[in-house]
């Protein structure tokens, strides 16, 4: 009755018991977060997709869906690839594609394995919306090379993706592996065999 | 009053009462909390709010427990159940639009509520926890806000929350990958919509009634504020209920009971017009690219997000990218938001209320209350609003007016919060009376 508390072993003990409860606890969590993350349908779902290429003219967009995200297949006329280069660096953000996400196999400039056919994610690098076609020169005010517009936040971008400075989107639009063979496009390979 | 004769256990003749308040405080609780709950006086208009607040809550979990019984939370269903409920089930469209213009008022009348306590001085000493509670209860809202939108799987609720997901994916570093496991899936879909669906009607519903509670309890462990901003438990004591009750006091039940019942009348004849007249407000609450499904494929021309979250959102589109990154934006908009928490620490006045504050914070409140609605304003439209510079303005990063408009008032926004321990201080205030006007 009148023994006097041993604070000391009242110590251990609750570290004893607390430290396993807290690891048992945090051991609990995990299988709940995991539960958010992808399931294994939703990893299925984000295979390679193929395009026929036969019937897609000069000046044409085709647009498909891999992994949810819209990818434009977008084969450009020689005046579209000839005002590319007219375009000063220094009213790209990235002229040279360094800091935006693109594979090694594809041109820094034109940003396609052949000058013509571009492939990229018609998904601003902004917040995600998917800009407007706005090829036509001209279309956006007078000095407006054609391109693309981000009607979420405004971000502007050339026949090759580039983001225009003064844009909120910090890159140029992504370029996903993908890889040509012959009339055929697989998006989700890349030309150096690479899945994405 | 524990211990009163009054509040003795078995006083009533009603033998069930008793029963129950001998193993349940019944009557206490009512006592502490309502009819011996003394409030001051001088409560004005801006004093509605809070209990409208509180039916607006109960508003929106009664029509929303009916709206889950047709709903469908399945990305192929679910703009079709709620057009369903919208067109076949009998008064659907009653319950659907009261949770949709529930929506919005509740914003309304939060906003009212939090600029009371701005004018006020409501979250100074004691009562920072109220305030921080509050602040948590916004949160939660726009949490729910923002979960309950994307549910229609309309095109604005699709492009909104991919918006508002891909914020998280410009964190460095962990981005990316945390905002594919807040989806579920490498876009916004049906895993999205499911869970969105389980936060929005149980997860953050439970989080908010608790939060409530936590609010009211700190409210009255303090005592409510009044639009003098002097403490009433300071000033003299014995009013015509108690002696030992402040003198500037009233009990809460009968006098605020029926005050805020005329509040409520009022309250309903507006959300009943806006019902039955105005369910869209001209796109403002319900926006009409919303009654079209959402196609992944295709972006809406012009995306905004409903009106309670523009200003922040301008705030988000007016920071410049930095170093190859739009996180400077994010952290502007987070910001924002979050530096409301800090509040009563800023605050260095020697006076709450408005009324004796000198004209140095009233001229930064002003400010503060014309950055907040224009940059709203200015979040609905887009950057083009305003037009362009001409061309001497090429060696800015854009020439849209209206994002060098929003940078300024992002400026004005901020400096209310992060010169007020300077001005509430240098400012000329005028003697607080010692108890509340209209004794």
């Amino acid at each position: 009755m009148s023994e006097p508390i041993n604070t000391s072993r009242r110590r251990t003990v609750i570290a004893a018991t607390a430290v396993p409860g807290a690891l048992t606890g945090a051991a609990i969590v995990a299988p709940f977060v995991a539960t958010l993350a992808p399931s294994e349908r939703a990893k299925a779902a984000g295979a390679p997709v193929e395009v026929d290429l036969s019937n897609l003219k000069p000046g044409e967009k085709k647009t498909v869906e891999w992994r949810g995200k819209v990818v434009w297949i977008l084969k450009r006329t020689a005046e579209q690839i000839a005002a590319l280069d007219k375009i000063p660096a220094s009213q790209l953000s990235d002229a040279e594609s360094k800091k935006s996400i693109q594979p090694d196999y594809v041109n820094a400039k034109t940003r396609s394995i052949s000058p013509d056919l571009v492939v990229m994610q018609g998904v601003c690098t902004h917040l995600g919306c998917s800009p407007t076609e706005k090829a036509t020169p001209g279309e956006l005010g007078n000095d407006w090379p054609g391109g693309f517009y981000c009607a979420c936040h405004g971000s502007k971008f050339d026949m090759a993706g580039r983001v225009f400075t003064g844009s909120p989107a910090p890159t140029n639009l992504v370029i996903p592996p993908h890889k040509i063979d012959g009339m055929k496009l697989v998006i989700g390979i890349g030309q150096d065999g690479k899945e994405a | 009053m524990a211990g009163t004769p009054s509040n003795h256990p078995s006083m009533f003749k009603n033998p069930v009462l008793n029963w129950v308040n001998d193993r349940f405080p019944l009557t206490a609780l009512l006592k502490t909390s309502v009819t011996d709950y003394y409030a001051p006086k001088n409560f004005n208009f801006w004093y509605y709010f809070g209990s409208l607040a509180l039916l607006v809550l109960v508003l929106q979990i009664v029509t929303g427990i009916f709206l889950t019984m047709n709903y469908k939370p399945d990305a192929a269903y679910a703009f079709g159940s709620v057009e369903y409920i919208m067109r076949d089930v009998d008064y659907g469209w009653l319950i659907r639009y009261m949770h949709s213009t529930g929506a919005s008022m509740f914003f309304v009348v939060v906003y009212l509520h939090m600029c009371r306590g701005l004018m006020y001085g409501s979250y100074r000493q004691p009562r920072e926890l109220t305030w921080i509670f509050g602040m948590l209860i916004y949160l939660c809202l726009m949490a729910e806000a923002f979960f309950g939108y994307l549910l229609p799987w309309g095109q604005m609720s699709f492009w909104g929350a991919q918006v508002i997901v891909n914020i998280f994916s410009a964190i460095p570093f962990i981005g990316p990958e945390l905002a594919v496991w807040i989806r579920g899936d490498y876009s916004i879909g049906d895993a999205t919509l499911n869970r969105f669906f389980a936060f929005h009607v149980i997860a953050l519903p439970l989080v908010l009634l608790g939060l409530v509670a936590a609010h009211l309890i700190a409210l009255h462990e303090t005592g409510s504020n009044n639009p003098d901003g002097v403490e009433i438990n300071k000033g003299p004591k014995g009013n015509a209920w108690s002696k030992d009750a402040p003198a500037d006091g009233i009990p809460f039940h009968p006098y605020y009971t029926v005050k805020d019942i005329f509040g409520v009348v009022v309250f309903l004849m507006i959300f009943t017009a806006i019902v039955f007249f105005l369910p869209e407000m001209g796109g403002y609450f319900l926006e009409y690219n919303n009654f079209v499904p959402a196609d992944p494929l295709k972006t809406p021309a012009h995306i905004a997000p409903v009106w309670y979250f523009t200003p922040y959102y301008s705030i988000l589109r007016a920071v410049p990218p930095m170093f190859g990154s739009q996180f400077p934006g994010v952290i502007g908009m987070g910001l924002s938001v979050m530096i409301f928490f800090a509040l009563p620490w800023l605050d260095r006045g020697a006076v709450k209320s408005i009324r004796y504050r000198g004209n140095l914070y009233k001229a930064f409140f002003a400010m503060f209350i014309v950055c907040f609605i224009v940059l709203g304003y200015l979040g609905v439209k887009p950057t083009s609003v305003w037009g362009q510079f001409g061309d001497w303005a090429s060696f800015l990063d854009t020439r849209d007016i209206a994002t060098w408009g929003a940078r300024v008032l992002t400026i004005g926004y901020f400096a209310f919060f992060f010169l007020m321990p300077w001005y509430t201080k240098a400012d000329k205030t005028k003697p607080e009376p010692a108890r509340v006007t209209m004794h």
